[in-house]
């Protein structure tokens, strides 16, 4: 079908907030790119440049009180959930304003008052956690969902099916993606798996699956909130599969001369962006010079966020020694 | 007849003090659930949780599928969320398949961003049961070198309910090694009144001026029976059971081996690497000044835990190794 006639069953403001949100995050990473190039940032950037709208379309199909276990490349979900550019730009530089105050890096951030679960690099090991979440919330008759993701690579991983399997036998209100960006690290999907599509993982445990398109910021958020909707209703967890491309490289260090660049070549004609523009314009709802307004607007938030994390105070040395385990005025009501 | 009747009745097996602490935990605070294999229907491997079932409700008392990693990875996420899991391992053996979301997410989640995880994993270890290698491990030195993880080995009924039900109420995940030797060997009258054993407070079993012999577990056992023979040959052994492996309780080693001057190291777990090694080491670091001999350690041989009778008794330390430690160490 018609990507402009499906798009007409989202609200105007939901997509123009949704487009506002990936240019956020492209300006957001592309100020985080820059910084590691100028030597300010040290350790790993991992970037969603070209897959925005994943996160995004899927943060904005989940209510502020469900729980996101999110994949590496998913900085519209922590936009989305209140974590400010400032904020974001502060854990990278390893700043005390950051998420976790200097004790990790980049996207290992998490706030549980937030609803985002930080993210592990042990690729798929938050997805038994979520479904843990989600049977906190079965066991409490709470109408909450979690939604937790990895990479076509962390499908491989054990703890990818035993979360698949445990959620399905006992209906959990979870939601599972894939990001399949066809690349993990420098390995192609046809190295990681013998299917085509990750989807066809879903049969094995009894769980319906879906294909989406995940430049398609429209179609993350239906595809998104169909699923949401089914274990808000006690049917049990879906598993999505989003379909990208990894348009640069694992990490900034990375220049992915593994990747053809015909490939590169032909999904640059999908990026997100580009294709949130089109459907806006279809619609009627945005034009060149809409684009270009809100294009500003979230530069200009990135650049005061830089501002603010660099003006930010590094943590003290002996700050090491605090927080390896908690107090009983820190666990969850 | 009629006392010792009334006396028998009222003593409590280290197993069932365990199924008691679960039960008034749950009893008393709704938050509380049990996850793991066979602990539903069945009512556990040992028995732990039977009549569990029927009491709290399948959602209560949650039988798992096979996947240690995936149902400990499901208890994080359900204790983050402010609920209370307590899980079984079926035998501490399995606990490796759950390494990763242990010592990755559990351990770390608070340190890196301020997630509490009250999480209690109770873990039947330890050999003498012909376990043979994959049940009969004694795993806490993997956990004891991981930052971010409480860890407790009760010796005594008193200790097992006292300790798992300090270890429900603590904000942190706790591994929790009950001796599965020890479930039905010992018994115990207990208090008739609710009472807590706070985690990182050390017992002294026994006191002794002449030696301190520090262990937990089934060991305590042991070590007790070897300070009654080598009090026949004048040695007073003061037996020091942990209790709490993390957070370890210094001040109560220093000020026995501080007493004594000499200090013999007694664990079930493999010798290398052990928490014997960084125990010596403590006590080097600390009480040089007041050492009269070298610090011993008696742990089994770097071996995995053998099943055939001969080789499993071979394999584990008995009362005549610490008696000849302890005569060792009596001639300094």
């Amino acid at each position: 079908m018609d990507q402009a006639v499906v798009a007409q069953d989202i609200k105007r403001s939901d997509l123009l907030e949704m487009y506002f949100y990936l240019r956020l995050t492209r300006s957001l990473e592309d100020r985080i790119t820059a910084l590691y190039r100028q030597g300010r940032i040290v350790g790993g950037v991992y970037t969603s440049h070209g897959m925005e709208a994943i996160a995004v379309g899927y943060a904005s199909a989940l209510q502020p009180n469900d729980v996101i276990a999110p994949f590496h490349r998913d900085m519209g979900a922590f936009l989305i959930r209140g974590f400010s550019p400032g904020e974001i730009i502060a854990q990278y530089l390893g700043k005390q304003a950051g998420p976790t105050k200097g004790k990790d890096g980049n996207v290992h951030m998490g706030d549980l008052k937030r609803g985002v679960i930080g993210f592990v690099s042990h690729l798929a090991d938050n997805m038994p956690v979520a479904a843990g979440a989600a049977l906190a919330f079965k066991i409490r008759g709470e109408s909450r969902v979690a939604f937790a993701g990895t990479g076509d690579g962390g499908t491989s991983r054990g703890d990818f099916h035993e979360a698949m399997n445990f959620a399905a036998v006992r209906k959990l209100p979870v939601v599972f993606f894939c990001t399949n960006n066809q690349y993990a690290y420098s390995t192609p999907v046809r190295y990681q798996m013998a299917i085509t599509d990750v989807v066809e993982r879903a049969k094995g445990y009894g769980m319906p699956g879906e294909i989406v398109d995940g430049n398609d910021v429209a179609a993350v958020y239906l595809a998104s909130g169909r699923a949401i909707a089914k274990a808000r209703s006690g049917e049990g967890p879906t598993f999505l599969e989003f379909k990208t491309m990894r348009m640069h490289g694992h990490s900034a260090h990375d220049a992915a001369t593994y990747v053809p660049s015909t490939l590169l070549d032909d999904w640059k004609t999908k990026d997100p962006i580009l294709r949130a523009e089109q459907l806006l314009m279809q619609l009627g709802y945005g034009d060149e010079s809409y684009f270009h307004e809100v294009g500003e607007r979230a530069k200009k938030e990135v650049e005061a966020g830089t501002e603010f994390a660099e003006r930010s105070p590094l943590p003290e040395g002996q700050e090491t020694l605090v927080g390896v385990f908690a107090t009983e005025d820190e666990v969850l009501p | 007849m009629t006392t010792a009747t009334a006396t028998q009745e009222t003593q409590t097996t280290y197993v069932d003090a365990i199924s008691q602490a679960l039960d008034e935990e749950m009893s008393r605070d709704e938050r509380v659930f049990l996850m793991g294999e066979d602990i539903g229907a069945y009512g556990g491997a040992f028995k732990v949780t039977e009549g569990f079932l029927k009491k709290y409700g399948e959602w209560r008392v949650l039988d798992t599928p096979l996947s240690e990693s995936g149902f400990v990875g499901a208890a994080i996420g359900a204790a983050m969320m402010g609920l209370r899991p307590v899980v079984e391992m079926q035998f501490a053996d399995f606990i490796s398949c759950a390494f990763d979301q242990i010592t990755e997410v559990a351990a770390k989640n608070h340190y890196r961003w301020g997630a509490a995880v009250p999480l209690v994993i109770r873990a039947p270890f330890g050999g003498g049961v012909h376990g043979g290698p994959f049940h009969s491990e004694c795993p806490e030195g993997w956990f004891f070198h991981s930052p971010g993880l409480k860890i407790v080995a009760p010796s005594t009924p008193y200790d097992a309910k006292g300790l798992l039900k300090a270890a429900i109420r603590n904000p942190n995940p706790v591994l929790y090694f009950e001796h599965k030797f020890l479930y039905r060997r010992i018994k115990a009258i207990l208090p008739q009144e609710e009472y807590i054993v706070p985690l990182g407070k050390a017992d002294v079993k026994r006191p002794g001026r002449d030696m301190s012999l520090i262990t937990y577990g089934a060991m305590v056992h042991l070590a007790l029976e070897a300070a009654e023979v080598l009090q026949q040959e004048g040695i007073e052994l003061e037996v020091v059971d942990l209790r709490t492996l993390i957070p370890l309780d210094k001040e109560t080693l220093y000020a026995s081996v501080r007493k004594t001057s000499k200090a013999i190291i007694l664990h079930e777990d493999n010798k290398t690497g052990g928490i014997g090694a960084e125990i010596s080491a403590l006590l080097t670091e600390e009480c040089f000044d007041c050492l009269d001999g070298p610090i011993l350690r008696i742990a089994p041989p770097d071996t995995p835990v053998p099943f055939s009778t001969p080789l499993e008794e071979f394999f584990l330390p008995k009362v005549s190794d610490i008696v000849a430690g302890a005569r060792k160490l009596a001639a300094y």
